[in-house]
């Protein structure tokens, strides 16, 4: 069982890419699990075809304790048998929602929804790891292997750094490591080169290029990925390749972030980060 | 009839079964050797092993400190019909029972909203809400004071709210004062907590009194005595005060909670300070604290939003005394009666007849910092030399308070003042440079055990002596006992050492 964690910025696209690529494994035979780790819970909502599942954390307020809850209530199945749990959290503004992640997690694993066979989970987490609760994913062995979503937007590489310095303390406590970059494209100027080269800087591979299509919002106008609602389309092929491709990945490191300097200094030399010296 | 012989647990352990029991542990644990273990303990005892210990960073051992709700729940419980209720954990509010309850030998009533793993994710709000409702139904308290223990902190619960919450949907009534406090336990200590608690207490419960019931002054003088776990205390200043004439109201006065007469029928809130007066007390004519360190937003609070007189006085030794009333003189006009200045003459003899023993004794002191402030000018007073003073609550301020004391007299010049260290850094100290006597709480009975220094029980908390706590340490009569206690220390240990000599003597 490869279990895989999947950050990157808040909006970035992490729950469509993440929910594609998972359909694309699925296709080519492999069983699958996601699992939604945020409070907003809509990661799950394009394999199961509805607006928001029943949250572990749903239940738990509802019963007043986890204890009460059975596993079918919560992992639900859905496109081509992948199967489906989403955390959920307390409403914005109150409680904990890091408590929240760790105790469906805790739940999950202790009810058995990790079947043997099972050969991909993927964990979809909240854009910014804020806190401990969010790390829950890449903490005590569980997942190994992190992708990053990001584009060749500035914030969306910040935080792809950023993510990297989370990782490469686990990675030192334990054997989380990085397997690459997605780049889910906005057409931003030179982004390819540049995730390309950002990529280098923080050891790792931009694992796949997304181009952009709006074939993803039809499909998700209809709660949908590509590979179900369009699977001849060539932004279904896409996220073939990707799912092929983390299939098959075996670059997997330790990554090296940046200062924030050289982040900068990486931004100037493409031109996306105008020079402060130039500017004046 | 079958009879069951129960042995007694001092002897229980020292039976066969149970040392072939305890050395086969050892052996499944694969347990150092005896001779490993002194070699061990021997090595712990040189100047090698204090400069390892001192250097250590991420372990404390024995610290003289305990959390913040600690300090809420014992200044709570000193109001008329107040609930102590905490916000937060049972295991954290059992354990804030069973503290008092193991100091003092008293029953002990607090509150836990019983916060699980739900509450922790969805906040405390249902907690707080039934948690009241059921409170007010069942112990008809006349105040519920709310605090908190880290989980509801680390959430983020918002107290302000959720009481407001509880009143506009009737579970409580509108008028039940719930004044409320937040108290991190992974900030500060006790004395932060009672000083929080209290500045909520008071600023609750006093809030659009200003000038009521009457607009003239009450010539009241309103006494805050901080975290003091000696209801001996509490009896005596009300007793001085009364003997000077001087109208006065004990806020969080816990005697009658700690030390309540048995009447053979319990009593759930037996005594506290009166509301009515609490509620007056932002009327009164000044405010004093006889703790510094367990009061400093409480009496900047009084100082600032009620503008009365403010002023910190700690009666512990005669100097201090003396001061204390001094200024309780000059602020109400009233003179020091005669009685007061008798008991001052039998304190000054009592430290004349006991001098001899005294005098030239080296000290060690772990502690609070204000009980630590008052002791070391009380044994300065008495020509003890303090050498190690270990204040793991006390601060930078607190050092340089002390230090400022102790240079006021040549027997202070040897001292050192520890803050933030244990009473596993004490040991060492102990070892490397030993002194004669040591005072210190319960816990400091491992120091006596592994370095033979004679302890004075005198702080908090006192689990292994029983009544100390009734004995005041405040005042004339306090200073009294603390010459007793030292005193009498030295001449057990007199006797303890000449006891098959020429020189175990009858007379001392």
């Amino acid at each position: 069982m490869r279990q895989i964690a999947v950050y990157g910025k808040g909006g970035i696209g992490k729950s469509t890419t993440t929910q594609n690529t998972v359909a694309g494994l699925s296709e080519a035979g492999y069983k699958c699990m996601i699992v939604g780790c945020d409070p907003k819970a809509d990661a799950t909502r394009l394999i199961l075809h509805k607006k928001a599942q029943t949250t572990v954390m749903d239940l738990a307020r509802e019963r007043g304790t986890v204890e009460d809850l059975e596993i079918d209530e919560v992992l639900l199945t859905g496109f081509n048998g992948i199967r489906c749990a989403e955390s959920g959290g307390p409403e914005p503004g109150v409680g904990c929602a890091g408590r929240g992640v760790i105790t469906a997690i805790n739940f999950l694993e202790e009810n058995g929804a990790y079947e043997a066979d099972t050969d991909f989970v993927f964990y979809d987490v909240l854009g910014d790891v804020v806190c401990g609760g969010f790390a829950m994913p890449i903490r005590e062995g569980k997942a190994k292997e992190i992708y990053i979503v990001t584009s060749g937007e500035m914030m969306a590489m910040y935080a792809a750094n950023n993510i990297s310095r989370g990782i490469l303390k686990y990675a030192q406590s334990g054997g989380v490591r990085l397997g690459g970059l997605i780049c889910n494209s906005r057409k931003t100027d030179k982004e390819y080169e540049l995730i390309a080269e950002l990529a280098k800087r923080l050891n790792t591979h931009m694992i796949h290029f997304v181009p952009r299509d709006n074939q993803v919002q039809r499909a998700e106008l209809r709660r949908m990925t590509v590979i179900e609602y369009s699977p001849d389309h060539q932004q279904a092929d896409e996220y073939r390749t990707l799912a092929k491709k983390i299939a098959e990945n075996r670059n997997l490191v330790i990554p090296t972030p940046m200062s924030m300097d050289e982040l900068e200094q990486l931004l100037m030399d493409f031109g996306i980060l105008e020079n402060e010296e130039a500017v004046a | 009839m079958i009879r069951l012989k129960i042995r007694d647990h001092n002897d229980l352990f020292q039976g066969q079964e149970y040392i072939e029991q305890f050395e086969r542990k050892r052996e499944f644990e694969k347990g150092p050797s005896d001779e490993e273990i002194r070699r061990v303990a021997e090595w712990t005892k040189t100047e090698e092993y204090k400069e390892k210990n001192f250097a250590r960073q991420h372990i404390k051992i024995n610290p003289a400190k305990a959390c913040q709700p600690l300090g809420a729940v014992f200044c709570a419980s000193g109001f008329e019909g107040t609930m102590p209720f905490v916000q937060g954990a049972q295991g954290c509010v059992a354990y804030f029972r069973s503290h008092l309850n193991r100091h003092f030998k008293e029953p002990f009533a607090a509150i836990s909203t019983s916060m699980t793993e739900d509450a922790a994710v969805f906040g405390g709000l249902n907690n707080m809400l039934e948690g009241l409702e059921n409170a007010y139904a069942l112990y008809k308290p006349k105040m519920i004071a709310v605090s908190t223990t880290c989980m509801a902190e680390v959430i983020g619960d918002d107290l302000n709210a959720f009481i407001k919450q509880a009143k506009e949907k009737g579970l409580i009534p509108k008028d039940l004062p719930v004044p409320f406090a937040h108290t991190p336990s992974f900030v500060g200590s006790y004395i932060t907590g009672y000083d929080n608690m209290m500045k909520g207490i008071l600023s609750g419960i006093t809030a659009g009194k200003k000038g009521e019931p009457n607009s003239r002054t009450t010539n009241k003088i309103n006494f805050i005595p901080g975290f003091d776990t000696y209801t001996g205390d509490y009896f005596e200043l009300k007793r001085l005060m009364n003997m000077m004439g001087v109208k006065h109201t004990v806020l969080a006065d816990v005697s009658n909670v700690f030390d309540s007469p048995n009447t053979g029928k319990h009593t759930l809130y037996p005594g506290g300070t009166p509301l009515a007066d609490a509620m007056d007390s932002i009327n009164a004519d000044a405010t004093i604290a006889l703790q510094k360190y367990s009061t400093f937003k409480t009496m900047e609070y009084v100082g600032k939003e009620w503008s009365q007189k403010t002023a910190v006085l700690t009666p512990i030794g005669i100097k201090n005394t003396d001061r204390f009333f001094d200024e309780i003189s000059k602020i109400t006009g009233k003179p020091v009666p005669q009685e007061i200045e008798d008991e001052r003459g039998r304190a000054v003899d009592a430290m004349i007849d006991s001098h001899p023993y005294v005098h030239g004794k080296r000290f060690a002191l772990v502690g609070d910092p204000d009980m630590l402030m008052g002791l070391v000018s009380f044994l300065m007073e008495m020509g003890g030399i303090p050498v190690h003073i270990v204040c793991t609550m006390g601060d930078k301020k607190f050092t340089e308070d002390l230090n400022a004391l102790l240079s006021e007299s040549p027997f202070g010049a040897e001292a050192k003042v520890y803050t933030g260290k244990d009473m596993w850094h004490l040991r060492s100290l102990l070892f490397t440079e030993p002194v004669d006597l040591l005072i210190g709480n319960s816990y400091a009975k491992f120091l006596w055990r592994d370095t033979e220094t004679p302890l004075i029980r005198i702080g908090f908390p006192l689990f292994d002596r029983h009544h100390l706590h009734r004995y005041p340490v405040i005042g004339y009569q306090g200073t009294i006992n603390l010459v007793s206690s030292v005193v009498n220390t030295v001449l057990d240990e007199m006797d303890r050492k000449t006891i098959n000599t020429t020189s175990f003597d009858v007379i001392r």
